[in-house]
């Protein structure tokens, strides 16, 4: 193993990153919990219609009478927890993919890299409205898509990591033992690997949030009436003259999930940055 | 690394007299390499033309049927659709087909319209042109100047405030981008119209022009920057920049002749990233701002299932995306002497230069 350092004392007090995780902590707690806090999240009011801020609704409603607070808290779920999936999903096949291919080289390796290669050059979000759109499958398919097309960055960035480990003592140590191929993979390099991967999750979920909100936009995510920010965008946005917040209140709550999720992604990225010079 | 030229006063060392163009051209890009980058191309091309093609197997359901669209699915009708796009030949036949339709500019008809397909594509060709070329104008003319800025001011507030706005562009969805822009510019200052492609000539169509492009653009300058960005402070620290600088060159021009320069090479790789990025931004942007475009096209056809459309649209954007693959290959040589050598012996190594 890389003797470990503690990670260098940060030059700029941590109050960014405090804010950003509380402000990703409140997200994921909307996320988890927010439609059971809020069970009447839906209860429509036909006779008020869009309205403006005020008289117990502090964002308004829509054009159903739906105060758009609760909906926006409703709607977490629906937007962060597909762009989880793409992240985690696409964290899994890039490792899986980028150590066997750093480690094992040859063959393996130009395959790797010539699949990968192959859809970066990919425009994703065309691809993969496109293939939801025409497939019919919704979100479930949209988001396997996203998945396939979001691995090629992981694959590349875990082998780079891996190439630069492969040569180190400690895994030579690690052959000469006589451990299989397996195990040095797994035990001994991905360990060294693993923080650049986890700071890249990051942002790929925040990449994820703006292209799932962007298909859900077009209507190619979320079915009707599930709550979900890009979607009631895409509703509300010919209200900006009756209630500008119906539709600027989602896009706030994207811009900031994805703003938060960035942050912290880089500032992982620096620490670790850090911590190997 | 090339140790930097000798300094020294005198003509003795200025460069050697230089060779007609045709013999420099070919040493910087030999014949070999350029044949192999047009082999490349076109095997990529004929991967994704095989991906389209497939599309109308990946519409659930018969063929035949997606193809009939709303049309009553009777056999009589159905034998006809399958007759007339030959489906019941062998898979390979089919595709050699379609193929060959498609580079005569045969696209086929609209299920939806019952139109021409090259015919539909031509009529919104121009408009989305227009946006994807002011697009890119805007974020060209943002993001590299900033990302020079941030580079040679890495980590001080400058830098800082660069990056912090590059997060925030790089995290809004264009569609959210495009709604704030309408919001404040259309109906809170009513400078610009908010909607629709403007009627009449080249001066109103900019107008109209003017908010969906800065949308677009802006969409993706944080990518720009980024990569500028890094590239500069990677160049700033290279031994041959302090030894100039040491050597008394002026900052100005070490500035461009020696770290800008070496830019290059990372910045026209991300350029051709961008062109990729802006394709799916322009799908938005036009939907936004209700703009008949081709990205409108695609929208439109894919919730139909107007899979012909769809099919040569994605064609299209496959032989873009392929284009942008290949011209920068072919720019790479010429910008760094260093891929020269590496031109001449081995396909050029594309993660070379990227952050």
């Amino acid at each position: 193993m890389t003797p470990r350092t503690p990670f260098r004392a940060r030059r700029i007090p941590g109050v960014l990153t405090f804010v950003c995780g509380s402000l990703a902590l409140i997200l994921g707690v909307a996320a988890v919990a927010g439609q059971w806090i809020l069970p009447h999240w839906d209860r429509q009011n036909l006779l008020t219609g869009a309205a403006m801020p005020g008289g117990g609704h502090p964002l308004g409603t829509d054009e159903l009478g739906r105060d758009i607070a609760q909906m926006v808290v409703a709607g977490a779920r629906s937007t962060l927890s597909g762009a989880a999936v793409v992240a985690v999903g696409s964290m899994l096949v890039g490792n899986v993919l980028g150590v066997t291919a750093g480690y094992l080289g040859g063959l393996t390796d130009m395959f790797v890299r010539r699949w990968a290669d192959l859809l970066l050059a990919l425009p994703a979000l065309l691809v993969t409205i496109v293939v939801a759109g025409i497939g019919g499958g919704g979100y479930a398919l949209a988001v396997a898509v996203l998945v396939v097309l979001t691995s090629p960055g992981d694959v590349r960035l875990v082998r780079a990591a891996v190439l630069e480990q492969r040569h180190r003592a400690y895994v030579e140590a690690a052959e000469t033992l006589g451990l299989s191929r397996t195990t040095v993979m797994v035990r001994h390099i991905w360990p060294n690997v693993l923080p650049v991967v986890v700071a890249n999750t990051l942002l790929n979920f925040a990449g994820s949030v703006v292209a799932l909100s962007s298909l859900s936009f077009l209507g190619l995510g979320v079915p009707p009436g599930a709550p979900d920010w890009g979607r009631m965008l895409s509703e509300n946005r010919t209200l900006l003259y009756d209630n500008p917040s119906a539709a600027l209140a989602p896009a706030v709550a994207i811009i900031v999930s994805a703003v938060v999720l960035n942050l912290l992604g880089d500032r992982l990225f620096e620490a670790f940055s850090d911590r190997r010079s | 690394m090339t140790p930097p030229r000798s300094p020294g006063p005198g003509p003795a060392n200025r460069p050697a007299p230089q060779r007609p163009w045709h013999v420099r051209l070919g040493a910087a890009l030999p014949l070999r390499y350029v044949l192999r980058r047009l082999a490349g191309t076109a095997g990529l091309l004929a991967v994704l033309s095989a991906a389209v093609f497939a599309l109308l197997r990946v519409a659930p359901g018969d063929p035949a049927r997606t193809l009939l669209g709303t049309r009553s699915a009777t056999p009589q009708a159905l034998a006809a659709v399958r007759a007339d796009h030959h489906l019941d030949d062998p898979v390979a036949e089919q595709y050699g087909r379609w193929l060959a339709d498609a580079l005569h500019g045969r696209l086929g008809t609209s299920i939806r319209t019952g139109q021409d397909v090259t015919a539909v594509l031509g009529d919104r060709l121009a408009l989305s042109a227009q946006l994807v070329l002011l697009g890119f104008a805007v974020a060209v003319a943002l993001g590299l100047p900033l990302g020079v800025l941030a580079g040679l001011r890495a980590r001080r507030p400058a830098d800082r405030a660069v990056q912090s706005l590059a997060v925030v562009t790089l995290s809004t969805p264009v569609f959210a981008g495009g709604l704030v822009l309408i919001y404040v510019f259309s109906l809170m200052l009513g400078w610009l119209p908010a909607y629709g492609p403007g009627s009449g000539g080249g001066g109103d169509r900019l107008l109209h022009l003017v908010l969906p492009a800065a949308t677009l653009g802006l969409s993706v300058t944080a990518v720009l920057v980024k990569l500028t960005r890094a590239a500069v402070v990677r160049e700033l620290a290279r031994e041959h920049v302090t030894f100039a600088l040491a050597r008394g060159i002026p900052t100005r021009r070490v500035l461009i002749r020696y770290v800008l320069r070496g830019t290059v090479v990372p910045v026209s790789t991300g350029i051709g990233l961008v062109l990729a990025y802006l394709l799916a931004g322009t799908v938005m942007v036009e939907q936004v701002f209700a703009l008949p475009g081709l990205g409108q096209l695609l929208v439109g056809s894919v919730t139909f299932k107007d899979v012909p459309v769809v099919q040569a649209e994605a064609l299209l954007i496959a032989a873009l995306v392929c284009l942008a693959n290949l011209t920068t290959d072919l720019v790479h040589p010429l910008a760094d002497p260093r891929l020269r050598t590496a031109a001449a012996t081995a396909p050029a190594d594309r993660d070379k230069g990227q952050a």
